[in-house]
């Protein structure tokens, strides 16, 4: 039994050689119908939030450890399909705005008012402007992330695609894919690029 | 004594001016928790626990002292740290407050509805009996290291399915607990987070829970932790007791093996 | 009648370190409950300490303590054996009073 149980957790394969126990397939099944019946709807977040699409099956799948290059060009190109760009051409906001949405934590908790505030919560992750000292580090440093780059247009399409969505260019990236998932307006979005790339800027000083 | 306020022990946090010399940072939240851990309230909720476990209650007017928490009936000591575990009489895996539960409906006779009723408190007027019950239940398993069995196919089935629901990415942000959980040396703000999938970090985890929760001004679970988390992570509400919070925690108990149990501790 | 306290008093030398956890939400009357409603303040305001028919310790608090409060002294004197009196009184008129014996 127990050379079984390491087999599965560091191979996280097929059980060969446990004919006893359930396949890695039917544990992942097993495991989203747990999951159905063990969550109830609440506020604004209903049981349709636990539907995975390709994208999250495939990097749950994964268990942790990256996916094969192959898989992740895949997934990489069908998030890159998904990028909307202003209608207008116009990628930079206000980044006094941007500051706001990078602050906002709350939006789309089920214990948030649908009618509240939403933000991207980008500190929960990363540092930004120098005076925000209460920072996360789950992701890199964005401090003079614009006086490091410049603001040219195809730096202003990548940053803007990245926030739409970030698995565009890393696949299974930890980062929510804020455009795509309908997290933030493309407002939003804009605001949240002028904070990075515009000169006057918390982030470029 | 001239009027003045007293602060519950706590130091004045310096904040290092520069945003580079975090380690000091993280120095002094560390000398701040560690001011706080004298006169943690966590007491207070294990007291009401032992009297809650000790007083004849319910429709069959009966204590849970012949509750049987997996070492044998009224076995308290230790206990905590063997959960959770498989339940022959219940045919099910089960965490401490599923058992709890299990028990208060057994020996008590009450139903489950009424014995779940109330999971996580919050004030004086809306006391959670299963939160002093577990702070109970849980102290006295403090210096015991974590042992828990994976034996039964169903204690096996149980942590396969939580390690399946430790990776599993939904709801609108693409969270799953490995999001937060999977690298060392992380923080979200200024909260730093165990890797838990390593050993080392999910004995610090693991084994710090229940907890008095300062923010909260209370006593919380670890099925509170869990609940909390996934309401974070933007998906709908965890059912309490549910078989997805048992094999969650199944995992993340059974991964802490070896590690001391010192709860309950108190965090910000 | 308030919540029980949890009271610890040791000798060391010639003074006896007093520990006392008290139960209470300490509600400073700032904070709004989920309807928009103030809730009401709701605090201890007085403490009072006797050893032998001694204060050793008097103290009068606002809303800025915290709930749960903590509260770590020592004082010169006291005995193995002797009784501690710990006595407080809330903004409601509430009072609470519970005795530990020094270790």
């Amino acid at each position: 039994m127990r050379l079984c149980l390491r087999v599965l957790t560091l191979a996280a394969l097929i059980g060969a050689g446990c004919a006893t126990i359930s396949s890695d397939k039917e544990t992942g099944e097993k495991a989203a119908s747990v999951l159905k019946s063990s969550f109830k709807p609440a506020g604004q977040a209903g049981l349709d939030r636990l539907d995975q699409d390709d994208t999250q099956r495939a990097c749950s799948a994964a268990l942790g450890k990256a996916v094969p290059k192959e898989l992740a060009a895949q997934i990489e190109q069908a998030n890159v399909a998904t990028i909307r760009y202003p209608s207008d051409g116009q990628l930079l906001g206000d980044w006094r705005n941007g500051e706001k949405i990078a602050q906002e934590g709350r939006g789309k908790q089920f214990s948030d008012d649908p009618k509240g505030p939403v933000g991207a919560n980008c500190y929960a992750c990363h540092q930004l402007s120098k005076t925000e000292l209460s920072f996360g580090t789950i992701g890199p440093s964005l401090y003079q992330y614009g006086k490091l780059r410049g603001a040219s247009g195809e730096v202003q399409r990548y940053t803007y695609g990245k926030i739409y969505n970030s698995e565009a260019f890393a696949a299974c990236s930890n980062m929510p894919r804020f455009g795509y998932k309908g997290i933030l307006t493309e407002q939003q979005i804009k605001d949240v690029t002028a904070l990075l790339l515009d000169p006057a800027s918390p982030v470029n000083q | 004594m001239n009027r003045r306020t007293l602060l519950a022990a706590l130091v004045g946090i310096v904040i290092a001016p520069l945003a580079g010399a975090q380690a000091s940072t993280s120095d002094e939240i560390a000398k701040y928790r560690a001011a706080l851990q004298d006169g943690n309230p966590a007491e207070l909720w294990e007291a009401r626990g032992e009297d809650l476990w000790k007083q004849k209650r319910g429709p069959r007017a009966a204590s849970l002292e012949r509750c049987d928490l997996g070492s044998g009936p009224g076995v308290v000591k230790g206990a905590y740290a063997e959960l959770p575990r498989y339940f022959a009489d219940a045919d099910r895996v089960m965490d401490l407050e599923t058992r709890l539960v299990w028990c208060m409906v057994q020996l008590q006779g009450y139903t489950e509805a009424e014995a779940k009723k109330n999971p996580f408190g919050s004030g004086s007027d809306k006391r959670s009996d299963l939160e002093a019950l577990t702070a109970y239940i849980a102290v006295e398993s403090r210096g015991v290291k974590m042992n828990v069995p994976l034996a039964h196919s169903k204690e096996l089935e149980a942590y396969r399915i939580g390690e399946k629901l430790f990776y599993y990415r939904g709801g609108t942000h693409d969270f799953a607990c490995a999001t937060c959980h999977g690298e060392d040396g992380k923080r979200i703000r200024l909260q730093e987070l165990p890797n838990l999938m390593t050993a080392e970090g999910a004995q610090k985890a693991y084994t710090t829970w229940p907890a008095y929760r300062v923010s909260q001004g209370e006593l919380r679970t670890f099925e509170w932790r869990l609940h909390d988390c996934f309401r974070q992570q933007r998906f709908p509400e965890l059912v309490f007791g549910s078989d997805a919070a048992i094999a969650l925690t199944m995992y993340l108990a059974r991964n802490a093996n070896g590690g001391v149990f010192d709860a309950p501790a108190i965090k910000r | 009648m308030g919540e029980p306290m949890k009271i610890r008093a040791t000798l060391t030398g010639d003074a006896t370190e007093v520990k006392v956890l008290m139960n209470h939400e300490m509600e400073t009357g700032q904070r709004k409950d989920a309807q928009g409603q103030t809730i009401p303040a709701w605090f201890i305001q007085t403490i009072g300490v006797t050893w032998t028919g001694k204060t050793v310790l008097s103290a009068q608090w606002g809303p800025a303590v915290a709930k749960n409060p903590f509260l770590s002294f020592k004082f010169k004197g006291g005995a193995k054996g002797d009784t501690l009196a710990v006595r407080w009184v809330d903004s409601r008129g509430d009072q609470r009073t519970d005795e530990a014996i020094i270790a």
